[in-house]
């Protein structure tokens, strides 16, 4: 798909979601009106209930809203069926997620491999291990991985297809500081060296500070937004 | 999980169901047919003989042991009733002038007994009643002893003698062309010529004594007098095929029901195991707050316990119902005054006690492992499963496989026990219907093997007494005959040491047409010049073989004692005997070239005129029309079958959908979150139904075949089982019968392998990402 200079990548205007916790009505996002660029890390903050996962799983096409827009390019999602979903989450999305998800049946490279052999474009599965710095661990079953090295094979799996959009939702929110950093260096360095959109959510302000852009949200709703001068190097971080 | 439960109470169900319709039938064929014998003072004792002047009687009361004696005249006549052509014959039985006989009474149904002034008045068997619709007052033509008579139904009656009725030589009931009669003494002695004599006894001996002494004392009293031999109540023919039919009611009590609770204590196993493995945050959490072990383990104990119960109330139910079924077909089988529904409560509790002890044996395991985890271990999640490459894969390490596909098989390799078991269980629901089919075919091909191979003759025409074989050619010279074949047949005992037989030696003439001998390959066996072919049904038991000499003690006639050589085996499905050459036999019995039994091949368009010359025949005893034993044979047992079928299809179907359906849930319970993230990462709800439904077509795929083979094996017990001196069942399964349990089984898959690929559809993709493993 060709991107126009300034055309967003994802556009949502008027998004809200509502659903039914047991017999209690959730606002999950209340209007969100936002536009996602090519190439962009966005790291989006916000407490738990904001509505940061909603957002989310909308934009991965995951979930419907319940009103609003939302288009991935000139892809309306807002009333796409479910196979239609299911064919742009193959084509387009790379997913990480905060507990990493993995086939615990498959080994590393499988695992790559589930997804490169129903992907378009995909890269070779081995090239994507060596990406996030596992390729000697390729045969490894997933319970025979740390957390930090699970969450590096997600990551490989999510680029491995060579999606057009990296989500990743509380991706470090399972591990410790000094591994999540190393999985966030991951995930920078694939989106400097592939050019992948990636948008991160997290409850944890210090990560903002590796993004082009970040995006607050509270209660539902975009509470405020800045732009950093610089990305900086996730290894400078520290919580 | 309620599906599931569900699954596993029919399972019991099933199992409690048979179990039940079994001993329901097996007490109350018992208890009926013991008060019936009771109440209508059954004979302990047999006996038939050429003739004996009544005044013998007071003799044999004197015997010690004998409490009652009745002598009575028995014969046989031909019958005309009205609107059927079809050649019947009688066996007719006098009461006395006494009205009930001492032993053998009657149950009327209707009417009365004939009077001792009237030769005119029958009372009739209500089989033969049932078959022709005959009520009081209906008149038939009988020809007795040569002479025409008219008859007048006086009563409807069933004898404890003849609860199962069968024509004499034939091997099935045939209710229209065969039926008993009673006739008061006096007429049928005068039909008979045997005026002052009797030439039956029945006699009931005190339970004290030996039955065999008895035996033999009237063996030497009635020598003189043409006894063919006393015999015991074990050897009579009715009796003993129903109980024949009641050790079969009892191997079925026991053999399906241990196949079914073995599989609901496989699935209770596994579904049990899972629940635990989802509750372990609960069952933490109800021991911090100080739970003990015991009201862990009753918890779940009671979860097992109440699967149980559900599959004992519905198997009970449906147990009792099929009995009354089975019941009803019985009945119509078996000439009972009523059938008599009991089961023991006992019993009940036994079984209730047994299937809900096996249950919780099936889940004792995972309810042990519950009580006794640690709170704070519980607390934690499960330790993730291992995996690891399967031999298969190693194997076959040129074949791409698809990511998918490893999955299903590394999944099936993680357990091996667990697979083992669902592939026993596919199997024995596949041989349950195997097994439950196979005899059909089995059955059909001795039938026809039997009519169409070995029997060939139209029409068998039994005569009252031997006659010359020139006779035939005036019989073969008559209108619409086309072929006649004259055979010898007289009652004889075969005695080696002290095995006895009693059986019918039939002498085959050298170039037989129409009916044969046969081995085992159904070859025609050529008949020795010398000694005896013997049923290899009647060597086994009389513990000889080829080459053995064996007494032949001939029961009628002079009553000669032969000895002569076992020259040949021969093996008929239906029936035993011993064989000898027509020729060889007419000079050991030391007469002419004589036969008492004329088969017939029929011009089909003249079979009615035959009939009725036949009828018209004096010396003619009785006729069997092959056409009408395989009709009559189709329509009373291919209906029971067909019955027999269906339960056991149904049975084998809910085995399978038990084991499936369970199978395919647990895997979709253990996989939910495997299969929910490959949705997320862009697989197809298709593609993911691949993964579960693939891992049960392996199952399957394995399960089938396994199953075939175990059908074989128990279709070969069931066979042995089987195999009566009435007739020994050939193992056949067709490819039809393995298609039918492969079909029951894949239909049984294909729904639950629905109802799981909808519960796959409403997987929720959001939540599975939020949770940990």
């Amino acid at each position: 798909m060709i991107t126009q200079p300034n055309q967003p990548v994802f556009h949502t205007s008027g998004l809200t979601k509502t659903y039914h916790q047991g017999e209690v009505q959730v606002h999950a996002l209340r209007g969100v009106d936002l536009d996602l660029y090519a190439g962009e890390l966005v790291v989006m903050l916000g407490a738990s209930g904001s509505g940061k996962s909603t957002l989310l799983n909308i934009l991965g096409g995951l979930d419907v809203p319940t009103s609003g827009e939302v288009k991935y390019l000139d892809t309306d999602l807002t009333r796409a069926t479910d196979k239609e979903l299911t064919r742009y989450r193959r084509d387009y999305v790379g997913f990480v997620f905060q507990f990493y998800n993995l086939i615990p049946s498959l080994t590393a490279r499988e695992n790559v491999i589930a997804v490169t052999e129903i992907a378009r474009n995909p890269m070779e599965p081995d090239a994507a291990l060596e990406l996030v710095g596992l390729a000697n661990r390729a045969d490894h079953f997933p319970a025979q991985l740390s957390g930090g090295e699970q969450q590096r094979v997600a990551i490989a799996r999510a680029i491995a297809k060579q999606p057009n959009v990296l989500l990743c939702d509380e991706p470090t929110g399972a591990l410790d500081s000094a591994t999540g950093i190393l999985v966030l260096a991951a995930l920078e360095k694939a989106n400097r060296e592939t050019g992948t959109t990636t948008v991160i959510i997290t409850h944890n302000a210090s990560i903002a500070q590796m993004a082009d852009r970040v995006i607050t949200l509270s209660d539902g709703t975009i509470s405020g937004e800045h732009h950093n001068a610089t990305r900086q190097d996730p290894r400078s971080l520290s919580w | 999980m309620r599906g599931q439960m569900l699954a596993i109470a029919l399972v019991i169900a099933g199992g409690i169901a048979v179990c039940l319709m079994s001993l329901v039938n097996y007490s109350s064929l018992s208890a009926t047919r013991s008060q019936y014998y009771q109440q209508h003072q059954f004979a302990d004792v047999f006996v038939s003989l050429k003739r004996a002047p009544r005044h013998l009687l007071q003799q044999v009361t004197q015997i010690p042991g004998v409490t009652r004696v009745s002598g009575r005249v028995e014969g046989g006549a031909k019958l005309e009733v009205a609107g059927f052509d079809d050649p019947v014959s009688a066996h007719l039985v006098s009461v006395p002038e006494t009205g009930q006989p001492e032993v053998n009474q009657l149950y009327l149904r209707h009417g009365r007994l004939p009077e001792i002034s009237r030769s005119d008045e029958v009372t009739i068997i209500g089989s033969f009643a049932d078959a022709h619709g005959l009520q009081l007052d209906d008149q038939l033509n009988a020809i007795i002893n040569g002479r025409r008579q008219t008859l007048t139904i006086v009563g409807i009656a069933e004898s404890p003698e003849f609860i199962y009725v069968i024509p004499p030589g034939g091997m099935l009931p045939d209710y229209q062309r065969f039926g008993v009669l009673w006739m008061s003494q006096a007429g049928l002695a005068a039909a008979m010529d045997m005026k002052g004599a009797f030439n039956s006894l029945v006699l009931q001996t005190a339970p004290n004594r030996p039955v065999e002494d008895v035996i033999d004392q009237l063996d030497r009293l009635l020598e003189r007098y043409g006894t063919t031999g006393a015999y015991a109540r074990a050897d009579q023919f009715s009796h003993r095929f129903l109980s024949d039919e009641l050790e079969q009611l009892k191997a079925m009590a026991i053999i399906f029901p241990a196949i079914f609770m073995g599989v609901a204590m496989f699935l209770l196993n596994v579904v049990v195991g899972r629940l635990i493995s989802t509750q372990r945050e609960v069952i933490a959490v109800l021991k911090a707050f100080g739970y003990s072990n015991r009201q862990i383990g009753w918890h779940y104990s009671q979860l097992v316990l109440s699967i149980a119960l559900a599959g004992l109330l519905i198997g009970t139910l449906a147990g009792l119902w099929l009995g009354r079924m089975l019941g009803g077909l019985y009945i119509e089988y078996y000439r009972f005054p009523e059938l008599l529904f009991r089961i023991s409560p006992l019993w009940v509790l036994a079984l209730a006690f047994v299937s809900l002890s096996a249950a919780w044996l099936g889940g004792w395991r995972s309810i042990r492992q519950a009580a006794s985890l640690p709170p704070a271990e519980a607390m934690q999640p499960e330790a993730p499963a291992r995996y690891q490459v399967t031999l298969p894969e190693r194997w076959l390490s040129w074949v791409r496989f698809q990511q998918p596909s490893r999955m299903i098989v590394r999944q099936l390799a993680r357990r091996p026990g667990r697979t083992a078991l669902s592939i026993a269980g596919i199997a024995m629901a596949t041989a349950i219907v195997v097994v439950g089919n196979f005899q059909f075919s089995s059955v059909s091909l001795m039938v026809h093997t039997q009519f169409g191979r070995v029997q060939q003759q139209d029409l068998t025409v039994t005569l009252t007494d031997p006659v010359n074989q020139s006779a035939l050619y005036a019989m073969a010279r008559q209108p619409g005959v086309l072929y006649t074949e004259g055979r010898r047949q007289v009652a004889i005992e075969l005695v080696n040491g002290h095995r006895r037989w009693r059986t019918a030696l039939t002498g085959i003439p050298e170039h037989a047409e129409l009916q044969f001998v046969v081995d085992k390959n159904l070859n025609t066996v050529s008949i020795p010049p010398v000694g005896l072919l013997l049923t290899d049904y009647l060597a086994v038991a009389l513990n000889i073989s080829p080459g053995d000499q064996v007494q032949v003690r001939v029961l009628d006639g002079q009553r000669l004692s032969l000895q002569l050589p076992v020259a040949g085996i021969s093996s008929e499905f239906l029936g035993v005997g011993a064989y000898m050459s027509l020729a060889a036999m007419n000079q050991a019995l030391r007469e002419g070239p004589v036969v008492n039994q004329v088969l017939l091949n029929l011009d089909p368009d003249l079979v009615d005129t035959v009939y009725r010359d036949l009828r018209n025949t004096p010396r003619v005893l009785g006729t069997a029309l092959r056409q009408a034993m395989l009709d009559s044979f189709f329509e009373t047992l291919a209906s029971t079958f067909l019955t027999y079928t269906f339960i056991i299809s149904l049975l084998g179907g809910i085995i399978a959908f038990g084991v499936i359906y369970n199978t395919a849930r647990i895997s979709l319970a253990e996989r939910g979150r495997d299969l929910a993230s490959l949705r997320v990462l862009g697989y197809s709800h298709n593609e993911v139904s691949h993964i579960l439904l693939g891992e049960l077509a392996i199952l399957l795929i394995l399960g089938i075949p396994l199953g075939w083979g175990i059908g074989f094996g128990l279709a070969n017990l069931v066979i042995t089982a089987l195999q009566t001196e009435l007739y020994r069942v050939p193992l056949v399964i067709t490819g039809k019968t393995l298609a039918l349990a492969a079909n029951v089984v894949v239909a049984s898959a294909l729904l639950s392998g629905f109802i799981t690929w909808l519960r796959l559809r409403k997987l929720d993709l959001v939540a599975v990402l939020k949770t940990r493993e």
